[in-house]
């Protein structure tokens, strides 16, 4: 076993978090590992828009108003804001039981239940709360080691669990959930008005120079076509699914609801109970889903670990792999004793050598 | 008595309750109140539920949902969200405010006791844990039972 030298560069935590994330820029941005699809997105978009910007808001501009590139413009800027933020956020992981606390809950649920003959596989951990006068179950997370809170679900792709989880959206590569729901309906809504927008003013192109020059003499004008047919056809399809999109889940959030539980059926059928969280008012729901107060990230990506911790590891690069929790659970109390660190401003341990 | 410095330094050889999240008013963040019998011989029964209650009064205050939320929500996406860059959530500001708070409940109240509070922060929002540090000669013990779990699952 070759020796390990002892770097001084920092270790931060996202690269020994758990889950199959990739992090960028050092732990700022957090994305699912499976990109592909949302540089297509990012394609589409961009593609579309400067092929609208450098062909026919120039004639637009100048033949009906200068405002029309400009609010398409403030559109395409908003909608890119929404998605990279979408994207990047985190959308509301719980971290994983350390193993004190996973302890501590399996001995409680032993306590209720009795010990499990070994090798035999446990009955599903299910606790029963009662919310709003509704029951609701909480199951227990076999890979997380936690009780998942109410509307919370594990992502079998990010293999997190995630708070409020909608689902994992891959044209955006990340889950929404509690912390990116806003962002995500704020983008595709902005995203439908832009494709009516372009679509229409592509439409009125098209028109426009019909009347002056004919419809015939219109197709035929070189490079002239392509661009305007082009985004006449993506926004065609785009319309058909965003515009529908847009419209779910702005049916799921004036019923504060998310797309796992409407999949599911939880709130729906005659059995069941009823949506325990909805305020019984449009408005009031519409309010809290998209105005209400926005917790921060409990991951603490760019926390550092102590030297110990980043002396025995390979250089990380900014990919992250599946890594899992240390090991040994000797090393866990110092982790523990960082992880107090970040947030109350007490001094570091001088004898854990921090600077 | 312990000092706030030395229980850090002592907590791999702590004994730790868990208090979980109760959710019977929604999935805010409220802690249970319900007061764990391990630390029956630590602290006072009262001044836990006083602890926990002002947590959660700490925590209701980031989540309540009114005119100031709404304005900062409507404020932020007016400007697309680029002022979360230069200005801290209300959210944000609160969770300073409470781990202000538990420093301060350590330093006064808790590590004299021998007792230390963990921010929920760092457990994902999930438990309030407290770190009872197991000491010798004192006359004081932690109750048998988590002790046991303990070396069960093979924890220091």
């Amino acid at each position: 076993m070759s020796v390990m030298v002892v770097r001084k560069k920092v270790t931060r935590k996202w690269e020994k978090l758990p889950g199959r994330n990739t992090f960028c820029c050092d732990g700022r941005v957090m994305m699912a590992r499976q990109k592909g699809i949302f540089y297509l997105t990012l394609f589409l978009i961009l593609g579309t828009c400067t092929l609208f910007f450098a062909f026919e808001c120039r004639y637009l501009a100048v033949q009906l108003s200068p405002a029309i590139p400009v609010f398409a413009a403030m559109l395409f800027l908003f909608s890119m804001a929404t998605l990279l933020r979408t994207s990047f956020s985190d959308p509301g992981v719980i971290p994983r039981a350390l193993p004190d606390e996973a302890a501590f809950i399996e001995m409680e649920i032993e306590a209720t239940n009795g010990a499990v003959p070994q090798g035999q596989r446990p009955p599903p951990r299910i606790k029963n709360f009662q919310i709003n006068n509704q029951i609701v179950k909480l199951k227990y997370c076999y890979t997380c080691k936690i009780f998942r809170p109410p509307r919370a679900s594990h992502c079998s792709i990010c293999d997190n669990c995630v708070e409020r989880f909608d689902h994992h959206c891959p044209w955006v590569g990340n889950c929404v959930g509690k912390r990116n729901y806003r962002y995500f309906y704020l983008f595709i809504l902005s995203l439908s008005l832009l494709t009516i927008y372009v679509f229409a003013f592509n439409i009125v192109y098209v028109a426009l120079k019909s009347l002056k020059i004919g419809f015939l003499e219109t197709l035929k004008e070189t490079p002239g076509t392509y661009p305007p047919l082009a985004v006449f056809l993506i926004c065609f399809f785009t319309l058909w699914s965003v515009v529908g999109l847009t419209g779910f889940h702005t049916f799921l959030v004036a019923l504060n609801q998310t797309t796992n539980e409407d999949i599911k059926g939880s709130w729906t059928g005659k059995n069941r109970v009823q949506n325990p969280y909805s305020h019984g008012n449009i408005v009031k729901n519409c309010c809290e889903v998209l105005c209400g107060p926005l917790p921060p990230s409990v991951l603490d990506r760019r926390g550092i670990l102590p030297l110990e911790e980043s002396g025995s590891r390979p250089p990380s690069t900014q990919e992250t792999s599946s890594s899992l929790l240390p090991q040994s659970p000797v090393s866990v109390p110092d982790l523990r004793l960082t992880v107090t660190f970040p947030f109350p401003p007490i001094p570091p341990v001088p004898s854990l050598g921090y600077h | 008595m312990f000092t706030l410095h030395e229980l850090r330094r002592s907590a791999s050889l702590a004994t730790k309750v868990f208090i979980q999240r109760d959710y019977s008013d929604g999935t805010i963040c409220q802690f249970q109140t319900k007061f764990p019998p391990e630390l029956d011989s630590r602290i006072e029964r009262q001044l836990f539920e006083e602890t926990v209650k002002t947590l959660n009064g700490f925590y209701a205050e980031a989540e309540k949902i009114g005119g100031s939320s709404y304005l900062e929500g409507c404020l932020a996406c007016a400007t697309a969200y680029f002022i979360f860059l230069c200005m801290e959530t209300h959210y944000e500001k609160v969770l300073k405010k409470i781990s202000r708070y538990i420093q301060e409940q350590n330093e006064k109240i808790f590590a004299p006791r021998g007792l230390l509070l963990t921010d929920p922060v760092e457990r994902g929002m999930r438990v309030v844990s407290f770190w009872a540090v197991l000491c010798e000669g004192t006359g004081l013990t932690t109750s048998g039972v988590p002790g046991e779990a303990a070396r069960k699952w093979g924890l220091p």
